[in-house]
Formats: structure tokens, sequence, C-alpha cells
């Protein structure tokens, strides 16, 4: 009984607000968060809807185990259909607001319609009003949260906002959520933004209670924190290094996409690296990184608490940006320093901070960067084009500048603001855009690794690790060590990866907890927590369904097997160097095998067996 | 050695454990004139609304904890001190000689120099005797006048209401509680009250109260010719030092009896503390009668010790300080909540939700608060005026949202964000 | 030997662990609205500072009670309130100058850290050990008070 067992229902367009029951049967059959909202997305949005109009909605939804002492258990997701890519979408967040949002009561909140005038929503327990923010828009995340802060005069208010670039209509605009947590991907802050709804504020003081067993729960817990500290990536890496531990690992198996992807191996990577992050700096003798830092009721604590040196030419005469914030994790450093081919860790540093300040996803920025920067190597685009900015690799002033018009949606920031695709196609080069189904790669490069080239093709939500990270089987070897240059047998460990992955993102927990855990350690938890039996066998069936339902509602949005692929750079331009040397992508190889395992035509389309066998809606 | 103390309230009983506990030896008389084991006024409000028995306003409560730590408790009245034969005689007729006296004899209730104050059902609520007349009288429906929005008013005013009376509250001032909140928070307060039911009639004075043949028996007739018929009238107007003890004996006697940092009167031997005391005032460095709990507890440790021989405690004064709870509505004032000259201040409004808060600065040292509605780390207001710290960027900080009081406390305590 | 919080905040990671176990120790419900022990976050400064009651020696809390509502636990040391006595006057929550004493409005008492009566589950919850419940040797239990912020005594004695 985990669940709040209350939905808050947003009616952008007459103002309205409602309580109502969350739907039990649903819960049972789809968990929480990613699962339950995409059931309520699939129930009310039509998959052809256009995700900038008042048909979409737009869902913030949680877990059942958001709010309690479950290791990471504060997640929240945002689900609703993608501007970026046309897919459903579902961009996870920790931090601390989907915690308070429990705490308040609530399981999810739905917004639907779309305000007249910018308005925010200040949820205090069963207080919700619409108010408007007027004053707010226009203004960066950070001003945006100060300022709500200010209104309310409540420091524990937690506030989920978008920042300009959502505003300006930065197809991968991001929510942020405590000034440096991101629902990142897919363009959810757009979706925000077009129905004019710049924040929601929430205070909740009403707790989690109700646990079914509250002391098989807290013994569960227990255990399950222990087995965490015990574990080598989650007890010592990501606290120590944070998701940077990556860097020099994936490098020197040549798997590190490096400028706009032609290349797998990033010479300047150790100068971005988690160690180079601990480095004193010359100026003032403190490391870039000052601590590590917890969301919500997680005992790994991989965030990082950065400054960026005083001195460095992107915040000389900014002092605003001379304090602490969230700091480069492994995606963002190599979207915006390997991608890029820049190695300087300030200017990284001062770009990710920018992507908190206004709402942006540092991977989609950087790697569209990074295909500009190919365009203009390739004469394609001009300083013409750009404003005045050199986008040579490696360039940090270009990266830097590139940023802040991103930020600002001004001159040719609008261009990067589209996205690769977009950007691409709009210079005549759509090959140069490194993405699937429009969303930009993360930094795991799909000829070094092959299980990833067919995470990609298949993601539900366009090109994405956090779908299906078998990088952990491939490189880390967890649960399993598996070759990462082969091919075989990796359909069946991204298909594992993929329903176990929606389990997890659909219980409250954080994915990175599956570096130490499996679903038998989450069961448990659950099953001491929420009504029903809940075993890992019925939590794969749950991931399962969830998988399906999101391809179905794909599919019905007008995607097929044909975009399920990946860039022709990755079939016809071989790896440059190290293992992969010579290696392309066998995503082709791979897809008939998935789709058979999946219970999908050969098209893709989930066929009517499989609907039955997992009670998928029609 | 001989330790006498004449009052049973806070500062004397504390001031009498203290003592015991400096000095294993001593012998130690605490004297009270009123018939109950030594109880607590605060806890009178809370009698009223039936939260607790009389048991649970004593101030001590485990059985026999007089004797167990040697305090001889004596009911009587002490009618008069010789201070040169170190002496006092009591009503019982007997006497009894001191070392060391500590005058702990608190404050009354006054009445206000108008007609009819002494009527059959006109009663002060200051004593347990007070609270016993007042919830015999008060049934549903009952029409009852409180006259006077002070602290003392504000406490009952909860306990009244919930009797099912219906209330009207008449205070002189412009404002409730004048000499604790400032006009912001007290208007708050007065339409929290209003919301309750409650009639609040400010700036308006009492002219008279009369008998009256009609259905209610009193009436109370205000100045410009308004009357108020009422079945019970509580008299709430202000509290004074009981001090007519030591008239005569040359003790000095201002507002009341007048003690140095040492809480000792003008005469070595005798002591004040509490209610009755004129000591020092943290904010002002001024002698003044405080008259609330904290500072009667700490008068009664700080002139114990003194009184303890081998001992020796300067004083820095007293914050002035309250809290208060109208009806569920909780406010709470410290030290120079009215400012200082040349201080700055910093205020959060929200009169929708009943939240207020005032910080008052002189430099960059918080020297006074008023808060309402707020009930989280509410002390830490406390702290930061008695520690003085500095708090240098965090003033700007707590200018611009003055509820990040314990982010200031922490930085300055901990030296936070100074590097 | 007595034992004391003993707090770290270099190791606090801001995750609320404490808030929860405590919360639910005491309130039987996840809520860090209702936990003994509070985090605060110097964003700026990239800190995290679990704050709870030391137990002072000078017990404000319980000097000014006017029923005898606070008491010193003999076993742990903890100035415990007791429910049951406790009226509900605040009078404590504005006496406690570290602003650890606070009065819940839906019980009508006051609530403070009474160390779990000697198994504080903020300590058995923090996974960073950035909260301890150690010995009160003169120096730990003089750094922990020296940490929670020195405050002058209203009186300085000399004895």
């Amino acid at each position: 009984m985990a669940w709040a067992k209350k939905i808050l229902r947003v009616n952008l367009t007459d103002g309205s607000i409602a309580s109502e029951p969350l739907n039990m049967e649903w819960a049972q059959a789809y968990l929480g968060q990613r699962g339950l909202a995409t059931r309520y997305l699939v129930e009310e949005v039509d998959p052809k809807c256009d995700p900038l109009g008042a048909d979409n909605k737009v869902i913030m939804a949680t877990g059942p185990l958001t709010g309690t002492m479950a290791s990471t258990g504060g997640r929240y997701s945002v689900i609703t259909k993608s501007p970026l890519t046309g897919t459903v979408a579902c961009s996870n967040s920790g931090g601390f607001i989907g915690a308070e949002m429990k705490m308040a009561g609530w399981d999810m909140i739905i917004f639907e319609g779309k305000a007249a005038s910018p308005v925010y929503l200040h949820v205090e327990n069963d207080n919700a009003k619409l108010l408007p923010a007027d004053q707010l828009w226009g203004k960066s995340v950070w001003e945006t949260d100060e300022l709500i802060h200010k209104i309310h005069q409540d420091p524990q208010i937690r506030i989920a906002c978008i920042g300009r670039a959502a505003e300006a209509g930065c197809l991968y605009s991001a929510v942020i959520n405590d000034l440096h947590r991101a629902a990142g991907r897919s363009g959810v802050g757009a979706v925000l933004a077009s129905k004019n709804l710049k924040a929601v504020a929430v205070r909740g003081t009403l707790g989690v209670g109700n646990i079914k067993d509250p002391k098989r729960f807290m013994q569960s817990t227990g255990e399950q924190k222990q087995v965490l500290a015990e574990n080598a990536v989650t007890g010592q890496g990501l606290p120590a290094f944070g998701t940077q531990v990556l860097m020099n690992v994936i490098n020197e198996i040549g798997a590190m996409p490096t400028r706009n992807m032609r290349e797998v191996k990033f010479e300047g990577a150790h100068k971005i690296s988690a160690e180079a992050m601990a480095e004193p700096r010359k100026s003032d003798s403190k490391p870039n990184l000052t601590t590590n830092a917890g969301c919500f009721a997680c005992t790994i604590a991989c965030g990082r608490i950065s400054t960026i040196d005083k001195g460095h030419f992107s915040v000389e005469n900014k002092p605003q940006y001379w304090g602490n914030s969230g700091g480069l994790e492994y995606e963002a450093a190599w979207a915006l320093g390997s991608d890029t081919g820049i190695d300087d860790l300030d200017a990284l540093t001062y770009a990710n901070f920018l992507c908190n300040e206004d709402g942006f996803d540092p991977i989609s920025f950087g790697a569209t960067v990074a295909a500009a920067m190919e365009m203009f190597e390739q004469g394609v685009i001009t300083t013409e084009d750009t404003g005045g900015i050199e986008f040579k690799f490696g360039s940090a002033e270009a990266l830097c500048k590139a940023a802040e018009i991103t930020a600002a949606g001004e001159g040719f920031g609008k261009d990067l603001g589209m996205g690769s695709k977009r950007m691409c196609e709009k210079y005549g080069r759509p090959e140069l855009s490194m993405t699937v189904k429009g969303q930009e790669f993360p930094a795991y490069d799909p000829r070094g690794i092959q299980g990833m080239g067919l995470t990609y093709a298949t993601s539900n939500r366009g090109a994405c690790h956090l779908r299906s990270y078998t990088v952990a089987s491939e490189v880390l070897g967890i649960p399993e060590k598996t070759d990462p240059l082969a091919t075989e047998g990796k359909p069946g460990l991204v298909k594992a990866f993929q329903d176990a992955t929606a389990a997890f993102d659909s219980s409250g927990l954080c994915i990175f907890t599956s570096f130490a855990w499996t679903l038998d350690n989450v069961a448990p938890q659950l099953d001491a927590s929420c009504e029903g039996d809940w075993t890992a066998e019925r939590l794969v069936e749950v991931g399962e369904r969830i998988w399906n339902l999101e391809r179905d509602f794909n599919n019905k949005a007008g995607f097929t097997a044909k975009d399920d692929t990946l860039p022709k750079r990755f079939f016809t331009e071989p790896a440059n160097t190290g293992p992969a040397e010579g290696k392309v992508s066998g995503v082709e190889q791979m897809l008939p095998e998935y789709y058979d395992l999946r219970g999908w035509t050969p098209d893709g389309e989930v066929t009517t067996q499989t609907r039955d066998r997992l009670d998928l809606p029609s | 050695m001989h330790h006498v103390i004449i009052g049973a309230g806070p500062a004397g009983v504390v001031a009498a454990e203290h003592l015991r506990k400096l000095d294993a030896n001593c012998r130690i008389s605490l004297i009270g004139d009123e018939p109950e084991p030594p109880y607590s006024r605060m806890a009178l409000p809370y009698l009223l609304i039936d939260k607790i028995d009389e048991a649970g306003t004593y101030l001590r409560k485990s059985d026999g904890h007089y004797d167990r730590i040697g305090v001889e408790v004596r009911n009587d009245l002490v009618v008069s001190v010789s201070t040169s034969d170190r002496q006092l005689m009591l009503g019982g007729g007997g006497k009894v000689d001191y070392d060391k006296l500590l005058i702990a004899t608190g404050a009354r209730p006054t009445k206000p120099p108008i007609a009819g104050t002494d009527l059959a059902g006109v009663h002060s609520c200051w004593t347990l005797a007070d609270a016993r007349q007042i919830a015999e009288h008060t049934k549903p429906g009952a029409k009852v006048i409180l006259m006077g929005a002070g602290f003392i008013g504000c406490i009952i005013l909860e306990a009244l209401a919930s009797r099912g009376v219906e209330l009207t509250v008449i205070e002189m001032e412009d404002r409730m509680v004048p000499r604790m909140m400032n006009h912001s928070s007290a208007g708050l307060i007065k339409s929290w009250c209003e919301r309750k039911g409650v009639s609040v009639l400010t700036s308006m004075r009492v002219a008279a109260i009369q008998q009256d043949t009609g259905a209610h028996p009193l009436s109370v007739q205000l100045e410009g010719g308004a009357s108020h018929p009422a079945d019970l009238v509580i008299c709430a107007t202000g509290v004074a030092p009981n001090t007519e003890l030591l008239q005569g004996t040359g003790i000095t006697i201002d507002q009341g009896v007048l003690v140095n940092e040492h809480l000792q009167t003008s005469d070595a031997n005798v002591f004040a503390a509490g209610d009755v005391a004129q000591g020092k005032d943290f904010s002002t460095g001024e002698y003044s009668v405080q008259a609330i709990q904290p500072t009667a507890v700490e008068h009664g440790r700080v002139a114990a010790t003194n009184m303890a021989s081998g001992h020796d405690m300067v004083h820095a004064g007293c914050i002035n300080m309250n809290v208060l709870d109208t009806m569920g509505l909780v406010s709470a004032s410290f030290g120079a909540w009215e400012g200082v000259a040349n201080g700055e201040s910093a205020e959060l409004n929200d009169p929708g939700n009943y939240r207020y808060l005032n910080l008052q600065f002189e430099d960059d040292v918080l020297v006074g608060a008023n808060s309402l509605g707020l009930t989280q780390h509410v002390g830490v207001l406390r702290g930061l005026i008695q520690s003085r710290f500095h708090l240098g960027h965090w003033k700007d900080k707590l200018l611009n949202n003055p509820t990040q009081i314990m982010e200031a406390y922490m930085a300055a305590a901990q030296g936070i964000g100074k590097a | 030997m007595l034992k004391s919080l003993h707090i770290s905040p270099d190791k606090c990671t801001g995750c609320l662990q404490c808030e929860l176990a405590c919360s639910y120790e005491n309130e039987g419900v996840f809520n860090p609205a209702k936990s003994r022990i509070k985090v605060f976050t110097f964003h700026q400064e990239g800190r995290f500072v679990p704050y709870t009651c030391t137990q002072c020696d000078e017990a404000w809390c319980m000097q000014a009670c006017p029923v005898d509502a606070i008491v010193v636990n003999t076993a742990t040391g903890s100035k415990d309130v007791l429910a049951d006595v406790c009226v509900g006057c605040k009078v404590c929550t504005i006496a406690c100058p570290f602003g650890t004493v606070n009065y819940s409005q839906d019980t009508g008492k006051v609530i403070k850290c009474d160390l779990c009566g000697g198994n504080p589950q903020c300590v058995e919850a923090c996974p960073t050990a950035a909260i301890t419940y150690v010995d009160a040797d003169a120096t730990g239990l003089d750094r922990m008070r020296a940490w929670a912020g020195k405050t002058d005594n209203a009186a300085t004695a000399r004895a």
C-alpha cells in the first residue's frame, strides 16, 4: 500500500483541479511511475497527436517505493509524447520532488490542455492551486526556483520547472527539479512550455505510511542497503567517482564515441574524467569536485557537486557561477567533451551548469554541437550561419557560447535547439545526425559495445542507454560478462535488460541500484510494502508488459521496424582503433531474433498472441 | 545555613532545587501562601480545557519530591520581613530566621480603576481557585466578556471559547498582545480570533461594570455609551509585582524589587527572582520586570547560585520572550522585537496562511523577532539573539528570505561559507 | 559511559535516510516533516549538515518546562519529553537556543530527540557514518557541542 492511491488531475485549459482515485487494477499490472503513467497516457492520449498541442498530456508520476526508506526511493518520471522523437517519452529524475509529491499524498499529477497564460502549480498536501507565472516566464530554472521559494517563503518547497530553453522551443529541453536534477531526455520540458506550465512546486507533510508489513519492509530495505554498500560499484565506485568512473574504462575499450562518433577513443579523456575532477587545480588548489551528494533516500550518492575555476574564461566576470552546483556526470562529460573533442574540464562544467540553469539535456545538446562541428568542418555551415562562432572540434569557446545561445534560444541557438536531426536536415546533411528516432546517442559506441547498438535501435524513446544498459554485462560483467564485440545472445540480453529496467523504472527506485541488485532484490521490498504478491518473476512480466505497451503506442504513432536502426555511419565506417577496430554495428543481424523473442511480427508489430498474453489494452 | 524562599512558583522551586544541588547540607524552606502543592500558572489554560487535571499543573510531578531533596514546604503567609534580624513573621503567628532570603512572591492581577470590578461574576484568571470559579461559571451559551487581550487574556481565550460561551474581548490598546507582537502580527491574531467566532474590540475602554436585572446578571458599559450584557467578566488587564512585603524594609523597590547582576537586592542577604524582580534585560541592558516563565527559571538558578556559599554568578540579563497559542495560532516574540535605532528588519508577511516572521537587526546581529504560525526551530531565534553572532552575508540572505534562520544560525555557528 | 550523537557533516550526502528513520521510529510514517533530526543544505557551499538536539547540559528546555514534562533519561542522558505530562505550552520551544524542540500541532505536544532510548535510528540508517553514536567522553561531547554552535550562556559561572 505504498501507493498514495490518489491522482491529481490538472486541466490547464479550464483551470480545474481534481483528485481522483488511482486505478488500482492498473497499479497491479503496471506497478507505478513509468509503467502506470504510460498506461494512463495510452488511455487518454492519441498516439498521433501533436506533442506540442493541447491534446498531449504530461504526467509526473512516482512509484510505490517513492518516498519510502528503500534506498534510492525518491524517483519520479515525466511521461508524455515526445516532441523530439514523436514516441512515448519517459524521463526519470531523482532529487527530492518525487518524494515530496508522495508526502503530499499524490501518486501522480496529470496535466492536460493548455493554459491561456503562464501558470505554475502549487501543491501543499491536499491543497493544489494554479497560480499565475507571468513573472516567472522568461526566467531561468535557478531564478524560478528562487522566486517561487520567495513567493511562498517556505524553504522546504520542492520545485520542478522549465528554463528559458524550453520556452524558446528547444526540443530537448528538460524538466529540472531541485536545481540540478533532471527529467532530462526527449524534450519533456518543451511539452510543459507548450502548455504554458512553468513550474510545479510541492510541499508534502503528510508522509508515506500504510506500508503493508512495516517490520518486514524495514528489515528488507536494511538488507538491500547492505547489498548496495558491499558492492564495488554502488558501494565505492559511484560514491567516489560518480558515473564518471566510466570515462577511462569506456575509453580504454575503444567504445568512447568521439567527434560526432567518427572515432571510438578520445585522447583527452583523462583530462575530463572522474580522476581529473578530483585533482586540485592550480588557481585555488581546490578540485572541481567538492563533494558527492545523494538524492532522496539514496545510499549510493553518485551525484556530483562541483565548482568552476573562478579564473576560467567562461565565468571570469560572472560570480553567479562561482558557487557549487551539479557537476558532470559521465554522459554529460562525454557529450560535452569527447563527442565535441573538448578536453577543458571547466568549460564542460560551465556548459553543464547552463544545461541545469536553463533546462536542457546535455547529451542531446553536446551531440548536436558535435554534429554542428562536423558540418562546420565540412563547410556545410559557416560563421555566417553560426553568428560568428567557430564551431571547431575541440573549441571550448564554441561550446560555452553554444550553451549560452541555446539556453536563451538566440540566433544559431535556435538551430541547436532543434536537435541534431532537424538541424542536419535543415542544412541538407541528415546523415551527420547521430540519432535514433530523432534522439541523440549517449556515450557508448555501438561498434565497440554491440548490445548497445541494439539498445539504441529498439529503445522506445529513441537512442538511449537507460532503456537496457547492457554495458553492465558487456563491460562490467554484471550480472555476468558477455563479449562486447559479439552479437550472439545480445537480443536476449537486451530484452532481459529492457524488461527488468522497465520494472525498476516503475518502482520508484533508481536504475543505478541494478549494478548491485536484480529484481530478486527489489521484489521483497515491494512485497513487504505493496498489496499483492510481488516476486521477481512477476516484475519481469510487468516489465515486459510495460515495454510492449510503449512499443504499441509508438507503432500507433506511426513507427515501424524501419525506424529501429542506427545512422549509416555505424554500418559504413568501422571503428578506427582499439579492440573494436574494423568493426561495424551488427544491429541488422540482431533485429530479427529480437523481434522473435519479443513476440512481434518481422515488421516490429506486437502480435495478437503477445497482446493477449500480456493483457495489453487494444 | 538556612535559605528561605518566599513564593512557591517556578522561580522559588527552581531556586530551592538549585540550592540543594550546590549545597547538600544547607537548610531550605519554601513558603507559599496557596494551599496547593507548587503549581504552574502556565498550565491553567490547559486545565480549563480539561487537557489536564489539577495535578497536571503541579510544577513537580513525583510524590515526595520536596521531601526527597530536603526542601521544607510551608503553606503560610509571610506578613513581614525584618532584614536587621533576618527574620520573617508568618500569618500563622510563627517566625522564621534566615541567613539568605529569596523573594519570589510573583505578581498578582490588577484591576482597572473602574466601578464594578468587585461584583460577583467578575474574576481574574490567575490562581487555581480562579480557574475553578471560571470553569464553574462558563456554561455553553453564557455571555463572557474578557477585559484585556494581553498575554494572559490570550492564553485563556481558547479555554473560554472551547467551553461554548459567547465571547467578547475588549482591549484598550490598538491591538491584541501589544506588548508582545507588532501591528501586523497582532492584526493577524485578531482576524484569526474573529474567524473563530470571537468578537474582538480593540482601542476600546470599559467605563464600568454594573449589575443588571435582566437575563444576564452583569452589564459592561463601554466608553462611548454602548453596553454589553454578560454572565461572567474576566479581568486580565495586567499584573503587578507583589512587593508590599518589603515596604519599609529599606530594600529598593522601583517597578519591582530591584536586583543587580547577581539577583541581589540592595540588602546583601536578600535576593529576588521571577515576576517580582526587576532584573537586567539582555537586549536593553536596563532593569525591568519581565514576568515570564523562562526568566523566572533563569532568575531562580542565578539567585540560588549566588545565595549558595562559595559560588558567584554574574547574570547577563534575560531575553524577554514569549510564546502564545491563541486558539491554535502560535506566535512568539523575542528580545528587541520592536527594533532598535538605525537597525534593519526583514519581514515575511503571509496573511492568507497566517504566517508571519519579522527579524530585527542591529548591524549584522539579530536583536529581536516576532513570529506567527511557525512552529519549527523557532528557538533558534533566541540562539541567534543570545549568541550575538555576526551574521555577515547571511544577514542579506535573511533580509531576502527570513525563513532561513536555521541555515543562518548554523552558518554562523559552524563557519559554513566563510572560506 | 554515556553515549552521544556525533555528527560529521563532511560525510553527509544529504540523502535524508536519517529523517526517514527518525520519523518512522517515532511517528510510524516516512515523513521528514516530522523528523527530530533535520539535514540542512548549503547549496552554494556544497555542504549538507544534519542537525538535532545535542542533549546539552544546560537543558534549557527542561529548565523552562513549567510542568516537569522534560526529564533526564538516566540510562542515556537524553532529555525526554513525557508526552502525557506535556501540556503543550511551548515555552521549551522558545527556550531552546538551538531550535531543536518543536511543537506538533497534530498532537498538541512538543517533540524532540530522545536518542530512541539508546538505539538512535538515524545512526542505523546513515549510509556514510556521518551520524554515529559514540562514547560521550569529554572531547567527543565537547566537539559535538562546539559543532552545534556556541551560545554564550546567559550567565557565566565562576565557582
